[in-house]
């Protein structure tokens, strides 16, 4: 029964090492893969919603020895997000790489980053978490290098030291935790915690050492400052899994050590700096993203504002009691990040489209884009009222509940944040749209390179119709965590 | 004039902002302290230290640190082995390798054939004591590395490594190895790496000794610095990043930041 | 032994706290590259020091496997880091040179 969960991550990783030792085979070897893990994924997926939480002890020690997998409702949605946007992204890159080189060192640094996402999702203990977290930052920054030039090598060393400081920070908080509680495994700690009110202090450094590494790594304002180079200089593909899965999975560690291991200590107070920070993201990230010159620049600060959103949340969660409110608010949260990652993966996929098209991505140029290249106009268009959080997108679902969350729990303020957001987003992406649309003769065939159009276009439709339409099984899924949940 | 003011004032702008980063990092390593003090009087001791010794019987090893590396924690290491991996493949994937050091005289080229097959024999040693006394893979894919820069360094740009193609199925060894065993534990009915104890000591042997030669070509190669040079690796002007094609104007073999002795 | 414990896992957080001042006023490549190596040498430092258990019992051995995993993962880090320096070096010469 969990075996989905040992081949989500063994998978990729098989698939990583044979791409690496037989370079001829890459692409075939490296789309084998990509189905195969997406597979498991959903694999993963129906077992969850059969059986609930999923728990396996690595080795079959002791819950304290062993490292622990573990699949919730949140990770398992979280996956199945990355899986399918991972293989968008995977059969995108096969039209994108062209040169030998460059498909045979893209191939196994793919692989090896998307183990390392599903391995971060699905983790259950605190050191495995920092592996995980170092194998998913050079991955990320090697694959961010790869188009060779200047500026995307100075934006992608400046992310990977960066990132490296981040993960220093959490593991000193993971060796606090581990000094006072003498475990790693995140259930055990989380126990741990609760029972020891008197560690305050030691369980509040823990956390903000952790937290701030990773927010560094989540890109949450004013940390952001490394994410809008280097995801914009990075190959079109690297920048869809580099805006719509890496920076997620920071923000997911973030939340699951908010909610599952500190939460005895994140009370209002607490969750109000990040909101904060995240509501400047939410304006900063939006207005830069109107001032871009550059398609792929906007779609980077885009992410930063989109990040913003998520941790406006947290005040919400702590000042709401457990009960339908706080699940519809879980919830609402999930599904503006699953939105913003098939969105912006459909997003960068069709700015890279449209930049190897024209030669370039600067957006007051784009005249006449929709004309030569109709079905990425209309990814774009698609994923930029995802974005934007137009009905009946699945972030509307979110900011709805978002708002409502807000003014229930007497913070109305936030409303004014989001309003302001949804307003800067529908301004830079009409911006783009407003260009693109030209006035020429209309086009003569809707899709011009399948193999590139469709995984755009697709992942562009799930954000909008499939999660907005279809969200209700998310619900279901979420709830499923009460049946199996503990060590 | 107005320069050099300006410059002035930025620079003491520069020791405000340092001198205020380093008050604030005092206080930072002041409370650390303090609260570091207070988590190591908590009581959790021994913390998992004689629980990791009772199951240790049951291992396949008896050195407690490779019984960790190798077993309890075992995913881990199998990660670690994806990180040095990724680290590499992300240098080979910046370029090709620099061209090597010089020939090195009759002295050094003595040296280097007494001390590379002595690493070599040293590495063996250590990863098979590391079942029961300190050492390792690591240890050993330490030394097997170490062995690979004073080839390089003595003048092999190659570092003693074979060609590309070889290079490849050597670095992706440990994790194939270690993933293979996981994965045919799991058809087996055991558990991705469960290993039963009759066969333990066997398979974390087995594992070792691949981790053991990934480990060492991955840091030698990693020396090397750049995709191996060979018919394989030759770069063409296709091939090369615009870094380095498009932006040069006469071509120069020889790039200025690397040591030509 | 807690005071063995204290005084080399303290000066482990000084180590973190030094690399990090250095980390955040310098400017060159290399010296933010050993700065987050010594940052990342005193959290190794801390680890080895709660697996100290007085000179009659046998150390922890946890800490110490995680700090031999953290160390493959600071070297393998610090080769990528030290890579992508030298290409941009590299760049910048050449842009010079034009």
């Amino acid at each position: 029964m969990t075996d989905p969960l040992v081949l989500c991550i063994a998978l990729p990783l098989l698939g990583a090492m044979l791409v690496t030792a037989l370079p001829r085979w890459a692409v075939t070897l490296g789309i084998v893969a990509a189905l195969s893990t997406a597979s498991a994924a959903v694999a993963l997926t129906a077992t969850v919603w059969q059986h609930g939480t999923l728990h396996l002890m690595l080795g079959g020690w002791d819950a304290e020895l062993a490292i622990a997998l573990r699949a919730d409702g949140i990770a398992t949605a979280l996956v199945l997000m990355a899986n399918l946007v991972g293989l968008g992204i995977s059969v995108y890159a096969t039209g994108y790489f062209h040169d030998r080189i460059r498909v045979r060192s893209f191939w196994p640094l793919w692989l090896l980053l998307w183990a390392a996402l599903n391995g971060l999702f699905l983790a259950g203990d605190l050191f495995n978490l920092y592996v995980m977290l170092e194998l998913l930052g050079i991955a990320a920054a090697a694959l961010g290098a790869l188009t060779g030039n200047r500026d995307a090598v100075a934006a992608n060393l400046r992310y990977l030291l960066v990132g490296l400081l981040g993960s220093i920070s959490y593991l000193l908080g993971v060796a606090l935790l581990y000094t006072a509680y003498g475990t790693l495994d995140l259930g055990l700690l989380a126990q741990g915690v609760a029972a020891s009110p008197e560690l305050y202090g030691v369980n509040a450094a823990a956390m903000t050492l952790m937290v701030a590494g990773l927010a560094l790594k989540a890109a949450l304002f004013p940390l952001h400052f490394w994410l809008p180079p280097a995801h914009a200089n990075a190959p079109a593909p690297v920048s869809a899994a580099l805006s719509a899965l890496v920076v997620k999975a920071a923000f997911y560690l973030i939340l699951r050590l908010w909610l599952d291991l500190f939460w005895p200590i994140t009370d209002m107070a607490v969750a109000m700096l990040p909101a904060m920070l995240g509501a400047v993201a939410v304006i900063w990230g939006s207005w830069r993203a109107l001032r871009a010159e550059r398609l792929k620049l906007l779609a980077a600060y885009s992410t930063v504002a989109q990040i913003g959103y998520l941790f406006l949340f947290l005040p919400l969660l702590a000042a709401t009691p457990p009960g339908p409110a706080r699940d519809d608010l879980l919830a609402a949260l999930l599904l503006m990040a699953l939105t913003h990652g098939f969105a912006k993966a459909g997003f960068f996929l069709a700015a890279g489209l449209v930049q190897t098209n024209a030669g370039h991505d600067r957006i007051d140029d784009l005249g006449g884009t929709a004309q030569r290249l109709p079905a990425t106009t209309f990814a774009i268009a698609l994923s930029g009222s995802a974005l934007i959080g137009l009905p009946p997108s699945g972030s509307f679902i979110g900011k709805w509940l978002l708002m409502q969350g807000a003014i229930a729990t007497g913070q109305w303020w936030w409303v004014i944040v989001v309003t302001a957001g949804t307003l800067l987003a529908s301004a830079y992406i009409f911006r783009v749209l407003s260009r693109a649309f030209g006035l020429e003769p209309t086009p003569l065939k809707f899709v011009t390179d399948a193999r590139a159009e469709v995984p755009a276009l697709t992942l562009a439709l799930v954000s909008v119709a499939l999660l907005g339409l279809a969200s209700g099984p998310l619900w279901t899924l979420l709830g499923l965590g009460d049946a199996g949940g503990g060590a | 004039m107005s320069m050099s003011q300006s410059e002035s004032r930025a620079a003491e702008r520069n020791r405000d902002l340092s001198l205020l980063v380093a008050v604030s990092l005092a206080v930072l390593g002041a409370a650390l302290t303090w609260l570091y003090f207070i988590a190591l009087s908590a009581g959790a001791a021994p913390r998992l230290a004689d629980l990791a010794y009772e199951r240790l019987p049951g291992t396949g090893v008896s050195n407690p640190v490779t019984a960790v590396l190798l077993n309890y924690r075992a995913y881990d290491t199998l990660m670690e082995l994806a990180v040095l991996l990724a680290a590499l493949l992300g240098i080979w994937s910046l370029g090709p390798a620099a061209p090597g050091f010089q020939r090195s005289g009759a002295v050094l080229a003595g040296m280097v054939s007494w001390v590379v097959p002595l690493l070599i024999v040293t590495g063996g040693y250590l990863l098979w004591v590391g079942g029961y006394a300190p050492g390792g893979a690591f240890q050993a894919g330490a030394l097997l590395g170490a062995a690979g820069v004073i080839v390089r360094l003595a003048g092999d740009p190659r570092a003693g490594l074979p060609g590309e193609g070889a290079q490849r199925w050597l670095l992706v060894l440990g994790v194939l190895v270690f993933t293979l065993v996981g994965l045919g534990l799991m058809a087996f009915g055991a558990g991705f790496l469960t290993y039963p104890p009759k066969f333990a000591k066997w398979l974390i042997l087995l594992i070792e000794m691949a981790a053991t030669v990934a480990i060492g070509v991955a840091l030698a190669a990693a020396y090397v610095g750049g995709r191996p040079p060979g018919p394989e690796a030759q770069p063409t002007a296709e091939d090369e990043d615009a870094l380095t094609a498009a932006e040069t104007p006469t071509p120069d073999p020889t790039p200025a930041l690397r040591p030509q002795p | 032994m807690l005071t063995a414990q204290f005084l080399y896992g303290a000066a482990g957080l000084m180590l973190f706290v030094l690399g990090l001042w250095s980390f955040l006023v310098h400017e060159p490549l290399l010296r933010k590259i050993i700065a987050l190596n010594i940052t990342g040498a005193g959290v190794f430092h801390v680890f080895i020091a709660i697996a100290y258990r007085g000179d009659t019992a046998p150390p922890d051995p946890v800490p110490h496997a995680l700090v031999l995993t953290g160390i493959v993962v600071a070297v393998s880090a610090t080769a990528l880091a030290l890579m992508l320096g030298a290409r941009l070096q590299d760049a910048e010469e050449e842009d010079q040179s034009r």
